[in-house]
C-alpha cells in the first residue's frame, strides 16, 4: 500500500474558525498528501475530515467512484473541534461530516449510502438486488464493529489483553478471508462495492496491526492480502489513503498523546 | 417484490432484536414461521446460519443464506416486499433514519444500562447522559405526528421499540427515574401509540411475561453494570 501519487489533487484546507490550531495545514500534514484542486463544488459538497481517519476515507473513496467533485475541509482532531463540526455533527461531535447545500449527514457508511441514493446516475457502491444488499450491509458491518476497535487494542495494550486483541484480530482476518473466497472484491459480481469501500481504508494499518500483533497477513489471510494490494492500485482508493508508515507514525503519535510506552 | 418462498424468523420471545424483525415483516404483511430459541442454550439452527455473531434475529427467505442482524433485515424486508415502505422517501431523511437507529444501537446502551442497574455517582452521571440521549431522540419525531416515521410506523420506529416496551420493563424492574412523563412527555405519547398499535402489538412480548422472567436476572444486570461503570 503505497502513499498516494494521484492523478487529481486536493488540498486540505480548513475553513473551521476559532477552535482549530492555526498551524493546521502544514503541520499535521505529510508532504506528499494527495491534494485536490480546492474549488466550490458544483454538486455543492462539502466533507468534514480527517487526513488518516479510515471513515472519512470511506467516503473520499466512495466521492472518487462517482467522480463527484467537493470541498474538503481538514479538522485537526488533536487540536480540538471546529465551531463548524460541532454544529453539523452535535451529537457526535465527529469526522466525517458530509454537508450537502448545507444539510449534514454522518456516519461513514450512512454516507456512502446517502451518495448512492442521491446521486443515483453514479456508479453505486451497494448492489441493486436487496439480498445482495443485505449482505453488503451485513459485512459492512462487521466491519465497523470490529476492525478498528480490536486494531486499537493491539497497539494500546500489552501482555494478556494484547494477546487476546491479537487472537480477536487473527479470527477477524480469517473470518473475512472466508466472505472474500475467490472473488476480485467483496462486492462479487457487483464489482467493487460497499464492502470494499468500507474495510480498504483499513488496508494501510495492516502494517501497524503486524508489527505490534506480530504476525503477517499474508500468511494468516492470503487472499486479504492479495485483495489488499489490488484495491491499492485502484484509483479511488489510492488517492484517498496515505501509506503504511504514515500510519504507523500516527499511531505513535496517538501513543505518546495517551502516555502510552 | 414479494416471493412465494418461505420466511422464518429464529428469534427470542424477549428480545428487542427479535421484535425488529418481526415488526417489519407484519407491518409489510409477510406471512413468515417463528422460531423461538433459548438464548442460554443455543440450538445448532441458530449456530449454523448465524455462525458470525451467533445472535437472533436471523431471516431465512427460501433457501438462501441467512440474513443477520435486525436493522439490516429491516431494510431488507422492506426493499424484498410490497407494502407500504418503513424507510422514508426522502434521501436525507433515510440518512437521518440510520444515523439515530445507529445512535440508538452504538452510542446509548452502556449509558442506559449504567442509568438503570449502578448506583450512587456513577449512576447520577449515566442517567444525565441517558435523559440526554432521551431528549435528542424525542426531538427526533416530526411535530404533531404520532410515529417518528410521521402518520405510520416507520424504519426509525421499530429501530426504537425497545424503548416502547422493554426500557419501561427495566425501569419498572430497577426502579430508576428515567422516561418518564414529566422529562419526556412526548417520547412516553409515542411510547403508548407504539405499543398500542394493531400490528406492532401482536409481535411484542407480554409485558407480565417479560417482568417475570427478567426480574430474577436482575443481580447478573447489576454485576454487569458495575463492570461497565470499573471501565470507564
Amino acid at each position: 500500500m503505497l502513499s498516494c501519487s494521484p492523478t487529481s489533487t486536493h488540498h486540505p484546507h480548513s475553513t473551521s474558525s476559532q477552535h482549530s490550531h492555526p498551524q493546521t495545514q502544514t503541520d499535521r500534514h505529510p508532504s506528499n498528501a494527495p491534494t485536490m484542486a480546492s474549488e466550490k463544488s458544483s454538486s455543492d459538497l462539502t466533507l468534514l475530515d480527517f487526513w488518516v481517519s479510515p471513515f472519512g476515507q470511506r467516503v473520499r473513496i466512495a466521492l472518487a467512484e462517482k467522480s463527484l467533485p467537493y470541498e474538503y475541509v481538514e479538522e485537526d482532531l488533536l487540536a480540538g473541534k471546529s465551531e463548524r463540526l460541532l454544529q453539523s455533527n452535535p451529537v457526535h461531535k465527529k469526522i466525517p461530516v458530509l454537508l450537502h447545500g448545507g444539510k449534514p449527514v454522518n456516519e461513514s457508511l450512512i454516507i456512502v449510502q446517502y451518495l448512492d441514493e442521491a446521486f443515483p446516475d453514479t456508479p453505486s457502491l451497494l448492489p441493486s438486488d436487496p439480498y445482495a444488499r443485505a449482505q453488503a450491509r451485513f459485512w459492512a458491518d462487521y466491519v465497523d464493529k470490529k476492525v478498528y476497535d480490536c486494531g486499537s487494542r493491539l497497539w494500546k495494550l500489552k501482555g494478556e489483553p494484547q494477546a487476546q486483541a491479537r487472537a480477536e484480530m487473527l479470527e477477524i482476518l480469517k473470518t473475512l478471508e472466508t466472505e472474500l473466497g475467490d472473488k476480485e472484491f467483496f462486492g462479487g459480481e457487483h464489482g467493487f462495492g460497499f464492502v470494499d469501500a468500507a474495510f480498504a481504508p483499513f488496508t494501510p494499518w495492516f502494517m501497524s496491526y503486524e508489527k505490534y500483533g506480530e504476525f503477517k497477513v499474508a500468511e494468516v489471510a492470503p487472499k486479504i492480502a492479495a485483495w489488499a494490494e489490488r484495491v491499492g492500485k485502484r484509483e479511488s482508493v489510492a488517492k484517498s489513503l496515505y501509506s503504511p508508515d504514515k500510519v504507523y507514525d500516527f499511531i505513535g503519535v496517538l501513543k505518546k498523546m495517551y502516555g502510552i510506552e | 417484490m414479494s416471493s412465494p418462498a418461505a420466511v422464518k424468523v429464529i428469534g427470542a420471545f424477549d428480545s428487542p432484536f427479535s421484535h425488529r424483525a418481526e415488526a417489519a415483516l407484519r407491518l409489510k404483511g409477510v406471512p413468515y414461521e417463528l422460531i423461538l430459541e433459548d438464548l442460554r442454550n443455543k440450538s445448532e439452527l441458530l449456530l449454523t446460519h448465524n455462525p458470525v455473531h451467533k445472535k437472533v434475529p436471523v431471516l431465512l427467505h427460501g433457501d438462501r443464506p441467512a440474513i443477520c442482524e435486525s436493522l439490516v433485515i429491516v431494510e431488507y424486508v422492506d426493499e424484498a416486499f410490497q407494502g407500504p415502505l418503513l424507510m422514508p422517501a426522502d434521501t436525507l431523511a433515510r440518512a437521518a433514519a440510520r444515523f439515530w437507529a445507529s445512535f440508538m444501537d452504538k452510542e446509548c446502551g452502556e449509558s442506559m444500562w449504567m442509568a438503570l442497574w449502578t448506583d450512587g455517582e456513577a449512576q447520577a452521571a449515566a442517567a444525565r447522559e441517558t435523559k440526554t440521549n432521551l431528549t435528542l431522540i424525542e426531538g427526533q419525531l416530526p411535530v404533531g405526528k404520532r410515529f417518528f416515521g410521521g402518520d405510520a410506523i416507520g424504519y426509525l420506529d421499530i429501530a426504537l421499540g425497545w424503548i416502547a416496551h422493554w426500557m419501561r420493563v427495566f425501569v419498572e424492574i430497577s426502579g430508576a427515574r428515567l422516561l418518564t412523563e414529566e422529562e419526556h412527555p412526548v417520547l412516553c405519547r409515542w411510547a403508548r401509540e407504539y405499543t398500542a398499535d394493531e400490528t406492532v402489538r401482536q409481535c411484542l412480548p407480554d409485558r407480565d411475561r417479560v417482568i417475570a422472567a427478567l426480574t430474577p436476572r436482575k443481580e447478573l444486570y447489576i454485576s454487569i453494570a458495575k463492570a461497565m461503570a470499573a471501565q470507564r
